[in-house]
């Protein structure tokens, strides 16, 4: 094995920052249309919350290694 | 002769000043510049954040400051969360988003696609397309319901004169179905030219060459549009549609302006019932809860805007 080569990370291959980002965006995306939607109130109740975990879990996701 | 000047500024300085500045690190150099910027920040943006949050627990009115102010815990969120009226407000500003969005990027993108033919002239053109997005929104509003007025306003004529309605009937701001189309109408007309910009910036970015290798597999100009201009424009206009939403999703001056929530609460926008629930009804902290969930709304649509702006960027 050469010198150069990199070192395998220890890091899951499930939590990386790429794919969890997409998650994220998704749960935010979600809340966001369930803000929006004119079909159930029990769906605009849940938006927000929806948002609010989509939004904590960007933030923390982005500092995950890529 | 700048050497000489340095020398001379520095033995002016007084011994005591010289002695106190070489006394200050890089750093706090640094520290010392950027310090009224970051309390100016904090004073302006971060503590009314979190004066807000504080305020959205508990029962405070603006108009009573003498009260005693009782924690609600999360009562003030849940009746908002479960309030039919915030609720269709919210249905309004989504159609309001959907419709001018639409409208904008499509307009905007044709007129950033036929700029970029480089026809003669299309310097001036691209300069008279950009006035309405440097005007401020408060001239906008005004001139817009003198034009939408059915008496004197032009907009009515023209709409007489290509429908053949008279123009005395043709009450843009008054109507229950055409005030929303209204705004909608004003909003596509302003900042357009934005998102043109973004579009054309997109189109420019695209190599001559891959359009000339096209050319030599005898692709189609439909087919070039559809495989190449397209997807290789496609980040930009992501872009473009994130801004414009997160934008008009806090849109309230032109709103306030043109029919300031009316006829009824046809046109009463989330910022708008906003306004009256935190000035008119004095429920500071009911508003300030409701701002909140507004804010995470915003933040949450900005992280997707930055996930997509760093994906323009590694391109």
């Amino acid at each position: 094995m050469s010198m150069t080569a990199k070192r395998k990370s220890r890091w899951p291959v499930w939590a990386r920052r790429g794919l969890m980002e997409n998650v994220a965006t998704a749960i935010i995306a979600i809340g966001f249309l369930m803000l929006f939607q004119p079909f159930a109130l029990v769906l605009y109740t849940y938006s927000f919350i929806t948002m609010l975990a989509g939004t904590a879990m960007f933030i923390i996701v982005s500092k995950f290694p890529e | 002769m700048l050497n000489r000047t340095a020398d001379s500024v520095a033995r002016a300085t007084p011994e005591p000043l010289a002695r106190k500045v070489r006394g200050i690190s890089d750093k706090g150099l640094a520290w010392l510049f950027i310090s009224p910027t970051i309390l100016l920040l904090l004073a302006i943006n971060i503590f009314p954040l979190f004066w807000a949050i504080y305020l959205s627990f508990t029962n405070f009115r603006a108009n009573r400051p003498n009260e005693v102010v009782k924690n609600l815990g999360l009562a003030n969120y849940k009746r908002i969360l479960a309030d039919q009226d915030i609720w269709i407000a919210m249905q309004t500003t989504a159609h309001f988003v959907f419709w001018t969005i639409l409208l904008q990027t499509l307009i905007g993108f044709t007129l950033a696609w036929l700029i970029d033919r480089k026809f003669r002239g299309h310097a001036f053109w691209t300069t008279i397309i950009l006035v309405p997005m440097m005007l401020s929104p408060a001239v906008v509003g005004n001139f817009w319901r003198f034009l939408y007025e059915p008496q004197i306003g032009l907009f009515a004529y023209a709409v007489s004169f290509v429908t053949g309605i008279p123009a005395t009937e043709i009450s843009m701001l008054s109507n229950v179905s055409l005030a929303p189309w209204s705004i909608i109408i004003v909003d596509t007309w302003m900042w357009t030219p934005y998102v043109m910009l973004i579009c054309l910036a997109g189109l420019r970015s695209i190599p001559e060459y891959i359009y000339e290798a096209a050319e030599v597999d005898r692709a189609s100009n439909w087919r070039q549009f559809w495989s190449i201009t397209l997807p290789m424009a496609l980040p930009f206009i992501m872009l473009a549609v994130l801004f414009r939403g997160i934008e008009n999703f806090k849109m309230f001056d032109m709103v306030n302006l043109l029919t300031g929530g009316g006829p009824g609460s046809t046109t009463e926008v989330a910022s708008i019932t906003l306004k009256r629930q935190a000035f008119e009804s004095w429920r500071t902290g009911y508003s300030s809860a409701f701002a909140i969930i507004l804010f995470v709304a915003v933040f949450g649509l900005a992280n997707i805007y930055v996930k997509a702006l760093n994906k323009v960027k590694q391109r």
